[in-house]
């Protein structure tokens, strides 16, 4: 009598139960790396987002004419030039009319940002008819009295080992009670350089260092590295040349980046003497880096277009350059574009050969052009995780964040592409 | 002798010939030693059973084996008394003249228009725009297409139904007004509806077109053809009238052949 049962036998069940092991493994894996993902976005964002919002300080200013204009020639240069400490320390003195001591003085004038000065110089350049007249200012306080009102100094910690002491946060006080301070967006930080100050500190410069370094990158490596692809890929005979080529071009995409870092230091700054520490110099490095990339990208996304397309072309008495370039490439394009976004996200991030190059400098001028000296966003990170001032700490995550921001536009756009450019075939 | 030279029909005259072709990948022979002739205005069907070197030989006819490294083709293959495979023969021109069709429909992802256009395009056969268009349409109506797609041109080619999108591909090969037109199992992936349409496609455009057909179904070839060869392990077993093989084959193997027994 044969078996015709339909029910689970007991080697089906071993089956099943294999399968089922399998999916739960799979399932633990995907929790895991999630749960790193989300632990290490929630840091950042935990840190960082209160760099985003500035304390400020409202003091009633009344601009002397004798302290910023004593000539009367309303000058911009020299208006932006002149002493404005006189002004912020009369501001203070009519809220603390008490303290009179010129060590005092000077301790209160540090609630106050150093950039306070220039703060008020730049209103006055912009709007001179504020001279003579008394205005109630909102100031950047310093970076301990912004951590403090962040509630990032405890006050229940020693005096002896806080930066911020007891009088500090007793004038703070007086202050926050007398409605004179308020967090507001903190637009210097996209709106300025690096400083030495925290609370002046802006990322505006280091992103414009990366968009340059970005630029040049795209510029040199995508026109090299497609028509290098096209041309293995389709023109190319394979021998042993091209076998050679293809291995050293798979080398070429695992040399680590600071590799690349002391080539651009040896040839492009000490034989080419091309200047040092600019997005021209950190752009040609990076599209070094990320032209082998793009190159096994295009290659990969080339292969895959049917053979049948390039039959169809070359029966009707196409020439090969114009089956590659008609009908060939216009289909890898969406996928040649994809690989070399993901390459210049790579390129973004990259901090390594950027050092080597001199892209590490202090620099407070946002850079104008390829050829001014730069920073850019992860050795902006760098430097300043690298900062002894504890106001630092939340703007290395900001700035962390920023570049996120824009690894996921740069994700994004690729995926935009693909899914707008991509043909059935 | 002399009877069987009563009972032929009227002769029509080569348009190409090929004599003592070898072809090779690598090391494996691919074609060996074959003599063809192909006369003008008729249909020749190359039959066989799969790996006997049918495609390979027809693809030597327009040079289509120059695109794989490894493939050397040797001996003599002439077209209107032209080598075509002399250095100083363009492969652009012979592909202008002697047009392909592929086994599986390879339309381009463009629109309907533009998939006929490209060959007049690339060549430069239409001098103004409405010139072109009026080689699209001539083309269309030609392959039996432009009823069907008359008001839908921009769409894409690959939109299409199968027997339509292999069509658009006769028409797109048309459109360069070809001598010769290469088939390579043009009907394996269609119905038997959309094949009628393009066997009956084929017997009109013989009046223009002289028409080399590889197939696997020995029905379509008895249909449409009026020569065939028949071709086993690389070699041209017999060849000739379409009537004659199919009725009264010399060789043995083509006996077995086509009535079933290898294959």
């Amino acid at each position: 009598m044969r078996d015709l049962t339909l029910n689970t036998s007991a080697q089906m069940q071993k089956r099943h139960r294999k399968e089922t092991r399998f999916k739960w493994y799979g399932r633990i894996a995907i929790l895991l790396s999630l749960a790193f993902l989300v632990f290490m976005f929630a840091a950042i964002l935990l840190r960082g987002m209160s760099a985003f919002q500035q304390t400020k300080i409202g003091l009633d200013i009344s601009f002397n004419e004798q302290v910023i204009d004593p000539a009367g020639t309303r000058d911009p240069g020299d208006m932006a030039r002149a002493n404005y400490k006189p002004l912020i320390s009369a501001g203070l003195a009519e809220v603390f009319p008490e303290v009179t001591e010129r060590r005092e003085k000077n301790q209160l004038y540090k609630l106050i940002s150093n950039g306070g000065m220039f703060e008020l110089g730049q209103m006055v350049v912009e709007n001179p008819e504020l001279i003579g007249t008394k205005q109630t200012i909102w100031l950047s306080a310093s970076s301990e009295a912004d951590l403090f009102m962040k509630g990032k100094i405890d006050a229940k910690v020693e005096e002896e080992l806080r930066r911020f002491k007891d009088r500090d946060i007793a004038w703070f006080n007086t202050l926050k009670d007398q409605g004179k301070i308020k967090k507001k967006f903190n637009t210097t930080f996209f709106k300025s350089g690096d400083s030495r100050e925290p609370e002046m500190a802006g990322i505006l410069g280091a992103a414009f260092g990366s968009f340059f370094s970005l630029l040049v990158c795209f510029v040199i490596s995508f026109p090299l590295g497609i028509l290098t692809a096209v041309y293995l890929e389709e023109f190319a005979k394979k021998n042993r040349i091209t076998d050679l080529i293809e291995v050293n071009i798979n080398n070429l995409a695992a040399v680590p980046s600071i590799v690349f870092g002391l080539l651009g230091l040896s040839i492009f700054l000490n034989f080419f003497n091309l200047p040092r520490s600019t997005p021209l110099v950190g752009g040609i490095v990076l599209a070094l880096m990320t032209l082998p990339t793009i190159i096994i990208a295009s290659r990969s996304i080339l292969r895959s277009v049917p053979q049948n397309i390039r039959d169809a072309a070359l029966g009707l008495g196409a020439s090969k350059t114009q089956t590659t370039f008609h009908h060939v490439v216009p289909l890898a394009m969406p996928g040649m574009l994809t690989g070399t976004i993901l390459g210049m996200a790579r390129a973004l991030g990259e901090t390594a050969p950027l050092l080597m190059i001199g892209m590490v400098a202090f620099i407070v001028d946002i850079p104008k052009g390829i050829t001014d000296v730069a920073t850019s966003l992860p050795v902006q990170i760098f430097l300043w995780a690298d900062s002894p001032e504890k106001g630092f700490v939340e703007r290395t995550s900001a700035a962390i964040i920023v570049l996120l921001v824009f690894l996921v536009l740069m994700n994004l756009f690729a995926v935009y592409l693909r899914r707008r450019m991509e043909r059935r075939w | 002798m002399e009877k069987q030279i009563e009972t032929a029909k009227p002769v029509k005259p080569a348009i190409m010939t090929a004599k003592n072709v070898d072809v090779f990948y690598g090391k494996n022979q691919a074609i060996d030693n074959v003599t063809l002739d192909i006369p003008e205005n008729q249909i020749t069907a190359l039959i066989g059973p799969s790996g006997c070197g049918k495609s390979t030989f027809l693809r030597c006819f327009n040079r289509m084996n120059d695109t794989i490294d490894i493939c050397k083709v040797s001996g003599d293959i002439r077209f209107a008394g032209q080598d075509i495979y002399d250095p100083k023969v363009d492969v652009v021109a012979l592909r202008a003249r002697i047009g392909m069709v592929f086994q599986k429909a390879n339309p381009f992802p463009k629109s309907i228009y533009d998939n006929v256009a490209y060959g007049p395009r690339i060549h430069d056969l239409a001098e103004s725009k409405d010139e072109l268009t009026e080689i699209v349409i001539k083309s269309l109506k030609r392959a039996g297409l432009y009823d069907e797609v008359a008001d839908r041109l921009d769409d894409s080619g690959t939109s299409l139904s199968g027997g339509q999108q292999q069509r658009l591909c006769i028409a797109r090969a048309i459109a360069v007004d070809p001598q010769i037109i290469l088939m390579d199992e043009p009907c394996s992936a269609l119905d038997p509806i959309a094949t009628a349409i393009i066997e009956e496609l084929m017997e009109s455009m013989k009046e223009r077109y002289t028409i080399v057909i590889v197939t696997h179904s020995m029905a379509q070839a008895a249909r449409v053809s009026q020569k065939t060869g028949f071709f086993h392990l690389g070699k041209l077993i017999e060849h000739g009238d379409t009537d004659k093989i199919f009725t009264n084959p010399d060789n043995e193997l083509t006996q077995n052949y086509i009535s079933g027994r290898i294959g």
